[in-house]
């Protein structure tokens, strides 16, 4: 009875941990928005999430459309997982991280289909696959499971613009020399085609898409030669 | 028989799952360094590609389908549950690759040990949930075809993941610039490939 009772008195304690409460853009969780953005970009770095990044980089709206539903995904789901972490079994960690992802993922499609339905074909199944997309798997086990909500928010939301910055650079020169247009309107004036130039066809194509990501990882890396491989 | 043998093609050469639509791309460049491993990751696609999408293609025709209840009566025929499809999609391959691992386990062990660390991975490899997307866009007439549709996919796959295996095996003889190594080249020559396999587009059988 008395071993019981003693027990009972101490949990308490345990609750009211002294803790500091850190600023809600203490300088930690600052790096965590800007560290995707370019050391630990979650494509040319990490490579996560490559698959969707490819397929729908051929005009800027579609990339813009994809990376904030990607966004909305990510930080949804990610505080989703963060709030569970301690609930959820470890062995079946995976099918409880795919239905939450999944869930988030229907609920931006019917969005999108309801408010933006061109896109949303243009899209097609890229919407779907976010579901497997190994950005937001690959967040939710490195990050979410293991932290706080607020940290986990943040974690989502610059991943997912890290993802972002990359898909919109590599749309916008598709576009720029596949096409002469940008969201859809020329900007390369008629007078430079009437002097010969013509738009270079092989840039809308997926190929493409492989070599600028290429091409972006080579000049990042240039940049910032701490991010070589050994081999 | 002529139609299962032009789609059969078609998805291995004219859809590649990587070349055409660049689904699977995380595990293709994370796993691509030896062939060993690539051939048994390769090999474990296949596997659950062939089981997944019959599968899927059944739960889409008797239960997802706008009309597809109607088995059950008048009453559910205007029923419409294909905004479900994403999650039963991803339930069936999260399950079916928990069931085949176990079968594997347990009746072919020399296959476990080599397939082993691949088998929970596939589960949230895209070229998987793809090949059901696509399926359900394709609208195939029957179980075999969507079996066949399956099969060649994850053959493409393979036979994508075999020669970047082979290549990247080669070229780290070969004196790459060092910002290049590693990732950046082999997105390059993916591209280059991928310009290669273009060459297949318009072939009928």
């Amino acid at each position: 009875m008395e071993e019981n009772k003693k027990t009972t008195e101490i949990k308490p304690t345990v609750l009211f941990v002294n803790k500091e409460r850190e600023p809600l853009f203490s300088k930690k969780n600052r790096k965590l928005l800007s560290d995707p953005m370019d050391d630990n970009n979650p494509i040319t770095v990490q490579v996560l999430g490559i698959c969707s990044a490819l397929a729908i980089t051929v005009q800027l709206k579609p990339a813009i459309v994809m990376s904030i539903s990607v966004m909305a995904v990510m930080a949804a789901s990610n505080v989703i997982i963060s709030l569970l972490r301690d609930l959820i079994p470890n062995r079946i960690r995976i099918i409880v991280q795919l239905v939450v992802v999944a869930s988030m993922v229907i609920l931006v499609d019917q969005v999108l289909r309801a408010y933006a339905y061109d896109v949303s074909k243009e899209l097609s199944i890229f919407i779907g696959l976010i579901i497997t997309n190994c950005i937001v798997m690959g967040r939710l086990e490195a990050f979410a499971l293991g932290n706080g909500v607020w940290k986990s928010f943040l974690d989502g939301i610059g991943n997912a613009a890290g993802y972002g910055f990359i898909l919109i650079l590599v749309a916008f020169f598709r576009e720029l020399l596949g096409s002469g247009k940008l969201f859809g309107f020329q900007v390369i004036p008629d007078a430079i085609y009437s002097l010969g130039y013509v738009n270079n066809g092989l840039m809308l194509l997926s190929p493409m898409a492989l070599i600028t990501v290429g091409i972006i990882i080579w000049i990042q890396r240039s940049r910032n030669r701490t991010l070589i491989e050994k081999n | 028989m002529e139609a299962y043998l032009n789609l059969f093609v078609k998805s291995i050469f004219i859809e590649n799952m990587i070349f055409a639509y660049f689904l699977g791309m995380c595990s293709y460049l994370a796993v691509s360094k030896t062939v060993k491993t690539a051939v048994g990751l390769g090999l474990a696609v296949i596997f659950v590609l062939a089981i997944t999408v019959p599968i899927n293609f059944l739960l889409d025709t008797y239960l997802l389908r706008p009309g597809a209840l109607s088995w059950m009566g008048a009453d559910y025929a205007s029923l419409d549950l294909s905004f479900l499809s994403f999650i039963m999609f991803i339930a069936v391959i999260a399950s079916m690759v928990q069931l085949v691992e176990m079968v594997v386990e347990k009746f072919a062990p020399a296959l476990y040990g080599a397939l082993g660390i691949f088998l929970p991975l596939i589960a949230v490899n895209c070229a998987i949930l793809g090949g059901s997307l696509f399926m359900q866009q394709k609208d195939f007439s029957g179980v075999a075809e969507s079996a066949v549709y399956g099969f060649g996919s994850g053959i493409g796959w393979l036979l994508a993941i075999l020669a970047i295996a082979a290549i990247r095996e080669k070229i780290s003889y070969s004196n790459v610039p060092a910002p290049l190594r590693g990732l950046g080249i082999t997105f390059i020559i993916t591209g280059l490939m991928a310009l290669g396999f273009m060459s297949f587009m318009g072939i009928k059988l």
